[in-house]
């Protein structure tokens, strides 16, 4: 029948299918749907720039206009991935300016960027239109003011949580005065002051923003006049929300806030003065997602501003909304998706609020929709595991920190292999799961067995054995991202499982029990697979075979091996391999 | 080295936990604890430091050059002999280094967050910049003391420094990796030279004989790095102003 269809025909089928599987399964089908198929994708993400050359990209779609890439390891956000690691962005950026003229979106996570990347985007790019940049680093306000002064057609530029370089403020007034495409602007990550005056006319002169997230260091005082500018505004972050308490600027920031009828979004808060917080109370019933997480105020404040929004579905907050917070959040918030509790403070010895199990059971109880949980903590219970996993087995992203490594069941004394058991069992649906507190094997059995759905795993400071590794190779089927830190795997389980490793995006591993001999044997068993030690005592083979790597990086890829290693990196080759047994 | 990877060969699964522990905590000899200072802060400002080896100066330098985002700006110092360098020093007394400094100057007790007991790099996971959080005005204050010392208290941190705390990336000459401080983690040259040979001894051990690395107390293969101040040593701090040219560190007063 397919061959009946003229080719517009199926492109215009094609055209309804938006997920990347659904894509990639059409293009599977047969080779006159890959053809058609390649040449009609506009969107394409790549979940580890290593995995692809972006040559290799280039010639299968040549027709892209919307580039997603990822760079390191997710554990990079804690620091576990050494400086100077890759994930440079260039020669994609070198490459798409080649061949993809017509480009309108680049999107990059924990990517190395440069200014020069940025001045070659905003120049080879008739028509660009979106830039995020989460997490990524690497450049600096000129680089920015290159993106601003020359992408005329601008919709979106966010700059996530990256680490920019802070030349100067005025990178702002790079925008030429007939640039008026903006629909949103994230700057909240930035730390230096940014042009105020800039800043105000160029919100002033975009009717289409929706989303602006201004930087810390906008006063407080700033807001009603930028807000009055921006009254269509769906999402907005605040500066600092702390000034001098007077009356009269009290109306006019609850004045202001008002104004935006279409407010869904709040988030920014940083140095928040508790007095300040009523002026939301207005738009309270509006929100949909707010994030309290940089917002230092607590009870009964806190609180009291969570039980007024009655429509949130996304709570972002510090551990100082306590148990009694969560309470409250659980009876008036039913609409609740997603939560998470940040630790105020992460290393205190002792608790510094009272935030326990008893919060999040509150929560589990009271909001049916809940899907989305991260959980700072530093007490739990199996019990109270076990009742989350019953309360929402709809649940889809569980992460839970106990805070202090290794710490037992306050009641029982015993790990939680059943509580976090219970939670794989129930939530038949869950996608990622983060594991903590004392956990022995038999966690990972029930993990292999029942988290077929799983598609990241991060586990710390848990198991006894290989056999733990075992588990959940073995078992979890849909498994792609596998992160493990400081736990007794090694060898046996690795090159057991080796097939298991291509047919997942990347696995990292670092003080763990895998021994530079297995690394090498497991790159030469598995020649599509990029086995990466990362080891700053300098090179492995300068200890024994047996010795155990610091960090390790595997990742399948059709690209073959990178050549932008720093020196702390040595890809195992499967050649050498051979050589060298 | 090798009586000690047999010996945990044979043992199994519990020694070679003990082996990888051991090791995690000699590693956090190389940097002030909690991970701040190999990532960044929001709010942090940037200025690169190197070391420069006074042996083979510009070859060194060129090498150097390649590991920085920001080679471009500063492919001109490398035709400057150290010589300009230091006279340049004296009248160039950048605006950007006399902010950073100044701003310090309130600083007595930062001490304590470089001895906060947090034993693992990287745990519990957040990132860096949350982790400074529980400064702000509306919360408890944190208990200032004006003790250098390291001591249990430690885990109060001192927040409203840690909040704006002044992180500054270093580079040494034929390290390959770059490692980040808080400046405001200190109160003299002398104290930021003796955390930066903390620092990076390791590294240079590691890097001379890379034998050592494994198993091996690190303590084995290590020896101070100094005169990192008066140049008297085999390295010596520099750092970059805002206009890239490159300064002896010291010879501003440290305020």
């Amino acid at each position: 029948m397919a061959y009946t269809f003229p080719e517009e025909v199926l492109e215009h089928v094609f055209s309804f299918l938006t997920s990347d599987k659904d894509r990639n399964a059409v293009s599977l089908v047969c080779k006159s749907w890959y053809e058609i198929e390649r040449w009609c994708r506009k969107r394409i993400f790549v979940g580890n720039c290593y995995a692809v050359s972006p040559r290799i990209m280039i010639r299968r779609f040549p027709e892209v206009r919307s580039v997603e890439l990822k760079g390191k390891p997710h554990f990079a956000d804690f620091n576990l991935v050494p400086e100077g690691w890759g994930a440079y962005v260039y020669p994609w950026i070198l490459a798409m300016s080649k061949s993809y003229p017509w480009l309108e979106e680049i999107k990059l996570k924990r990517m190395v960027i440069t200014d020069e990347s940025l001045e070659l985007i905003s120049k080879s790019f008739k028509n660009f239109k979106v830039l995020v940049l989460s997490s990524c680093d690497g450049f600096t306000t000129d680089g920015l003011a290159a993106i601003a002064a020359n992408c005329r057609n601008l919709r979106k530029l966010d700059l996530g949580e990256s680490e920019v370089e802070d030349l100067s403020g005025h990178w702002l007034s790079h925008f030429p005065d007939n640039c008026t495409s903006l629909v949103s602007l994230n700057i909240a990550c930035l730390a230096s002051e940014v042009s105020l005056l800039a800043l105000e006319r160029l919100v002033t002169r975009s009717p289409n923003l929706r989303t602006l997230r201004i930087n810390r260091a906008v006063p407080l005082e700033r807001l009603p006049n930028l807000l009055r500018r921006t009254s269509q505004l769906v999402e907005f972050g605040t500066g600092v929300f702390s000034a001098d308490v007077r009356s009269d600027f009290f109306s006019k920031l609850t004045e202001a806030f008002s104004s935006c009828k279409q407010l869904k979004c709040l988030s920014g808060f940083w140095d928040v003065v508790p007095a300040y917080l009523p002026a939301l109370y207005p738009v309270c019933s509006r929100l949909t997602s707010l994030n309290l997480s940089y917002a230092t105020c607590q009870n009964p404040e806190l609180g009291k501003l969570i039980s007024q929004c009655h429509n949130l579905q996304r709570l972002w907050v510090l551990d100082y909304i306590e148990d009694t917070g969560l309470e409250e959040l659980a009876t008036n918030c039913k609409d609740l998706q997603e939560l998470r509790v940040f630790p105020s403070d992460p290393f205190a010895a002792e608790p510094n609020t009272t935030l326990t199990e008893q919060g999040l059971v509150a929560v589990s109880d009271g909001c049916p929709k809940l899907q989305s949980v991260l959980y700072f903590c530093r007490q739990m219970t199996n019990a109270a595991l076990v009742t989350i996993a019953r309360n929402r087995p709809n649940m889809i992203r569980f992460r839970l920190c106990i805070i202090e490594p290794r710490t037992p069941d306050y009641l029982t004394l015993g790990s939680f292999d059943t509580g976090f058991g219970a939670i794989v069992e129930n939530c038949k649906e869950l996608r990622r799961l983060s594991l903590s507190g004392l956990l022995t094997d038999r966690v990972f059995e029930y993990i292999g067995a029942h988290a077929k759905k799983l598609e990241m795993l991060s586990i710390a400071f848990a198991g006894d054995s290989d056999l733990g590794l075992h588990h959940v190779l073995s078992g979890c089927d849909s498994l792609r991202k596998l992160e493990i830190r400081d736990c007794p795997f090694g060898d046996k389980a690795l090159l057991a499982n080796a097939a298991k490793l291509e047919t997942m995006r990347s696995l990292w591993m670092s003080s763990c029990s895998v021994s530079f001999e297995a690394c090498k044997m497991l790159a030469q068993k598995m020649p599509r697979l990029n086995v990466e030690v990362i080891d700053e005592r300098g090179p492995p083979d300068t200890r024994p075979e047996s010795c155990p790597v610091e960090k390790l990086y595997i990742y399948r890829t059709v690209a073959g091996r990178r050549f932008d290693t720093p020196g702390y990196v040595w890809t195992m080759d499967e050649d050498a391999a051979v050589r060298l047994t | 080295m090798e009586g000690y990877s047999r010996k945990w060969v044979m043992q199994g699964g519990e020694e070679i936990n003990h082996g990888n522990s051991e090791e995690k905590k000699l590693e956090l000899r190389l940097g002030p604890p909690n991970g701040d200072w190999s990532s960044s802060e929001k709010d942090e400002t940037f200025f690169p430091f190197s070391y420069i080896s006074k042996d083979n100066h510009a070859q060194k330098i060129s090498s150097f050059l390649q590991l920085q985002s920001t080679a471009q700006k500063q492919s001109q110092m490398v035709q400057e002999s150290s010589q300009t360098v230091c006279t340049k020093t004296a009248d160039l007394q950048s605006t950007e280094k006399k902010k950073a400094f100044s701003q310090t100057a309130t600083v007595h007790n930062s001490a304590q967050k470089r001895t906060a007991p947090a034993p693992v790099v990287g745990w519990p996971p957040i990132r860096s910049f949350r982790k400074n959080l529980a400064s702000s005005s509306s919360v408890k204050s944190a208990t200032e003391t004006q003790n250098v010392v390291p001591n249990k208290s430690a885990s109060k941190k001192p927040m409203e420094i840690c909040q704006k705390g002044l992180f500054v990336k270093i580079n040494m000459d034929g390290i390959p990796i770059g490692r980040k401080v808080d400046l405001k983690a200190y109160d003299s040259y002398d104290k930021l030279s003796s955390a930066v040979d903390q620092l990076f001894r390791g590294l240079l051990a590691a890097q001379n004989n890379p034998s050592t690395g494994g198993n091996e107390k690190k303590e084995d293969g290590e020896t101070a790095i100094s005169g990192l101040l008066d140049g008297s040593g085999e390295y010596t701090l520099v750092y970059e102003d805002n206009e890239g040219d490159r300064m002896l560190v010291g010879d501003v007063p440290w305020q």
